[in-house]
């Protein structure tokens, strides 16, 4: 079943996103974003992560495709790159080598470390205590059963609310104002240029009297 | 057949090398940005994969502050790009050399 549900979710997502670079016009270019992030998704609640799986469509999907398409409209739909030139002569011949060098790369260590546990110790934060991992039934997963057998099942929504509230409390925190600041940057970034203050005073000033003679 | 995670890892490397591609030939920069979405979401599925891998909580943690941060990069981005495409509506990424030396 799992099997069936990855290779789906694999090629929607390999598809989506070859038709993000391929896509002349850049709201297909959105369009086809979403069915990469909507796959992602899919894998997410594959690997028992719902939390994140629902936060990926809300998040992505529902906000920042949003913003991208609000982009798009705002500058002109049909404005679409004329693909078949190559403005700087060898970069896609480069661009490919750096491509699939890259994959060479994640291949040969996924190669490697698919003898046992890639990274080390598992489980140095936080263990996973609903221990989801059915088919790995290492040497690892089976230390962390009984690491977390004295644990109450929790699922994964309150599992990671706890770890995010108790030991990553301060990068949350963090979280917190850099999002205001990107508000704040945000707004000040794409604001017109403001009228000077002489013409804002007149405006005002009119304003006021145009009030008071009404109600005289 | 059973679905390991090397399967999940092999998947997020593709999708990171297609949008690596894009990232270096795509122009517009919107589409560029979409490749920089794609590159994050292809981590983000390492991260759970190898948070399911190990046991861990902590690679579901970490995608979660992704998210926060790749909204962040977006939202200051787009105000960029906005911001660039009032003056000049045909700018590609090519024209944007005002601090060129």
């Amino acid at each position: 079943m799992e099997t069936i549900v990855f290779i789906a979710c694999a090629v929607i997502c390999v598809v989506g996103a070859l038709g993000v670079i391929i896509a002349k016009n850049p709201v297909h270019s959105a369009l086809m974003l979403v069915a990469t992030l909507f796959g992602v998704a899919v894998l997410f609640l594959a690997m028992d992560a719902q939390f994140l799986a629902a936060v990926q469509v809300i998040v992505y999907a529902g906000a920042i495709v949003v913003l991208f398409l609000f982009v798009i409209m705002l500058f002109g739909v049909y404005r679409s790159e004329n693909l078949r030139v190559e403005p700087i002569a060898g970069q896609r011949p480069m661009a490919i080598a750096v491509g699939v060098s890259t994959l060479a790369l994640g291949v040969i260590i996924v190669a490697i470390a698919t003898g046992g546990s890639p990274t080390g110790d598992s489980a140095v934060t936080a263990p996973v205590l609903d221990s989801m991992t059915a088919h790995t039934q290492d040497a690892t997963s089976v230390f962390n059963d009984n690491q977390s057998s004295g644990e109450e099942f929790l699922p994964n929504v309150r599992q990671l609310g706890r770890v995010i509230f108790t030991e990553y409390v301060w990068a949350f925190e963090i979280t917190g104002i850099l999002l205001t600041i990107a508000v704040v940057g945000a707004i000040a970034l794409s604001r017109r240029a403001q009228p000077t203050r002489k013409q804002d005073e007149a405006l005002s000033d009119t304003a006021l009297s145009d009030t008071g003679r009404e109600a005289r | 057949m059973e679905v390991t995670t090397a399967w999940y890892l092999v998947l997020g490397g593709i999708l990171f090398a297609i949008g690596t591609f894009g990232l270096l030939v795509r122009r517009n920069p919107l589409v560029m940005f979409m490749c920089i979405e794609l590159m994050l979401n292809a981590v983000n599925l390492t991260f759970v994969a190898f948070g399911r891998d190990l046991g861990d909580i902590g690679g579901q943690t970490a995608v979660f502050f992704v998210l926060v941060v790749a909204a962040t990069e977006v939202v200051i981005g787009l105000a960029i790009v906005v911001a660039v495409m009032r003056h000049r509506p045909d700018a590609t990424a090519d024209d944007i050399a005002a601090l060129k030396g």
